[in-house]
């Protein structure tokens, strides 16, 4: 079982649970895994019992890059977990893997969900959520939850090409 | 529309075949004094008195809760209802609309004749419906870490990514959105009934603080105490009963968009599963868009009724920002939507409150301040000025727009018997 407190949340993976429970011990190694289909041969986030395209249960973990662009986001300025109150503001990004990006159909992208952070896997302050909007070129980092247990978060990549990013115009 | 002109395939659909035979209510509050059993005997009760029924002509119950309420062997206890038939389901949004066609379904199987529905909740008191309080301790477990561990827990957090690219693929505006809060509010200035009957305006709501972009304060639904009651029941049963009939036509239930346990991995993401439902609906009920003549959509937030507006095909996809804000919309425009002020403003019930709504207004007898005639029907001035009336002039058709998430949805068409 993994267990551990993160941000004042006691997040819990149960042994059973055993794709959940590969996923984030992958994570707590800096390899960010996703499952693919052996029939389908697509990758698929969240982890899932069976693929989503077939309904085939078998699948390998394979390592996947983690950088992607920003299609969406909420900026969280009232927070409802405790933790997260004194956090305020904060950004929930909806990343497109530039990996599987349009497949199968365009419509389709692995759309893998985290914060924006800083380097030390803090939660990023205001004046870099500031920076972040529909567009900008992400890299995946890890949060440590506890020992073999961590979870993929996002930050600006620095050496990408920045496009301006759309934001929420009031800020 | 008469009863014997539903469609040759009707025996499919069950088109006209059932009807709403009676709706109730407690007060919408915050600040209960009572619990959720005590709520639901009491909407379950105002709803019966409605219909005309005494215990004995109800044999089923349905009721849905997230964990936050009473069920239905203890309400049909109280109300000394001996049930044939009854299931608590688990779930909030959307349930309304799948609940009824589950109790015609029940009723077509011989499996009992008459059901109530009942949805009981403190919202506000006791299990917060915006996530603060008992909904945010909970733990975290497995599947749950991907969303709720990054602070994404509360609907508004939840949905904010569609809203947010909805505004980047159409440029919708805040502006354009406050208008939906501008017209249930004017709408609820005409109900008793509602929590919130205060008019505002565009720049009430885009003025108020931000919760979570893009919604501002103004565009979230009140959080409130109340428990909501429907009757369903054929309309061969319900012609005998107290009320005009208003006959359900069709209906679709908890519609989902591919991947429905993480719908954004299927796009676009401005799309929600209205886009699914919308030909099954008009499909099943035999009529077409240009004929409905209110809507009641699911308002958690201003952007939730623009999305089903716009999906369910009132105008066209990316164009509902200029929809909402033409005044269509509005007691006195083509299409009014959520006249009793909906979750905006009204109260929040889960759905059920615009269904209500929509069966009074069918029945031409909405309980805003007109005067009531000798023959205890209101006598409507269509005056839709502050505290006056609300009631559509000769309202046949009604669409109800049920939403659970922008990846599940249910909806129904009503007409007057």
């Amino acid at each position: 079982m993994l267990q551990g407190e993160y941000l004042g949340m006691n997040l819990t993976v149960h042994d059973v649970d055993k794709e959940n429970h590969a996923f984030f011990e992958y994570c707590a190694k800096g390899d960010f895994r996703l499952q693919k289909g052996k029939e389908s041969g697509l990758l698929r986030y969240p982890p899932t019992t069976a693929c989503p395209w077939t309904g085939d249960r078998d699948y390998e973990w394979v390592s996947v890059e983690g950088k992607g662009s920003v299609h969406s986001y909420a900026e969280v300025h009232h927070g409802i977990q405790p933790a997260f109150k004194a956090r305020t503001p904060y950004l929930i990004l909806l990343v497109d893997l530039d990996t599987q990006k349009g497949k199968p159909s365009e419509d389709e992208a692995l759309r893998v969900a985290g914060n924006l952070v800083s380097e030390d896997g803090e939660l990023a302050p205001p004046e870099v959520v500031k920076q972040v909007g529909i567009g900008t070129r992400v890299r995946m980092v890890f949060s440590q939850v506890s020992e073999g247990f961590a979870i993929p978060q996002w930050m600006i990549d620095e050496r990408a090409d920045q496009p301006a990013p759309w934001r929420f115009p009031q800020e | 529309m008469a009863q014997q002109e539903f469609g040759v395939d009707s025996s499919k659909t069950l088109r006209g075949k059932y009807a709403i035979a009676g709706v109730g209510e407690t007060t919408y509050r915050r600040g209960s004094t009572e619990s959720t059993r005590n709520l639901a005997t009491w909407a379950i009760g105002n709803a019966m008195a409605d219909a005309g029924l005494k215990p004995g002509d109800v044999d089923g119950m349905l009721s849905y809760s997230g964990n936050d309420s009473t069920m239905s062997n203890f309400v049909a206890g109280d109300l000394g209802i001996r049930l044939n038939f009854y299931m608590d389901v688990h779930g909030g949004g959307s349930s309304t609309e799948a609940l009824i066609g589950i109790a015609m379904g029940v009723i077509e199987a011989g499996m009992c004749e008459t059901v109530v529905i009942f949805r009981a909740m403190n919202g506000y008191t006791q299990i917060r419906i915006g996530g603060t309080g008992a909904r945010s301790a909970v733990p975290i477990e497995g599947d749950q870490i991907h969303h709720r561990a990054y602070g994404w827990q509360a609907a508004g957090q939840m949905f904010a990514p569609t809203f947010m690219r909805h505004m980047y693929d159409y440029g919708t505006t805040s502006e354009q959105l406050a208008h939906v809060k501008v017209a249930h509010s004017k709408h609820a200035s005409n109900n008793p009934k509602a929590y919130y009957k205060t008019r505002c305006t565009v720049e009430d709501v885009v003025n108020s603080r931000i919760i979570v972009k893009p919604l501002h304060l103004l565009d979230c639904c009140v959080e409130t105490d109340n428990a909501t009651a429907i009757i369903v029941t054929s309309a061969e049963r319900a012609r005998d009963m107290r009320q005009p009939l208003v006959h359900i036509l069709g209906l679709v239930g908890r519609v989902t968009k591919p991947r429905a346990d993480m719908h954004y991995q299927h796009g676009p993401i401005s799309r929600v599963a209205r886009y699914y439902a919308a030909d099954r609906l008009f499909g099943n009920a035999g009529v077409t868009r240009e004929d409905i003549d209110i809507t009641g959509s699911y308002d958690a937030f201003t952007f939730t009724t623009m999305l089903q507006l716009e999906e369910y095909g009132f105008c066209k996809k990316g164009e509902g920002g200029d929809y909402v804000s033409s005044g269509i919309i509005e007691l006195g425009g083509a299409r009014p939507n959520n006249t009793s002020g909906g979750h905006l403003c009204e109260g929040y019930t889960h759905g059920m409150n615009m269904v209500i709504e929509n069966t009074r207004q069918l029945r031409h007898d909405v309980d805003d301040s007109c005067p009531i005639g000798p023959d205890g029907k209101r006598r409507h001035t269509y005056d839709y000025s502050t505290g006056r009336c609300r009631q559509v002039k000769d309202a046949e058709l009604t669409a109800n727009l049920g939403w659970a998430t922008p990846g599940i949805g249910s909806a129904m068409i009503m007409t007057r018997g």
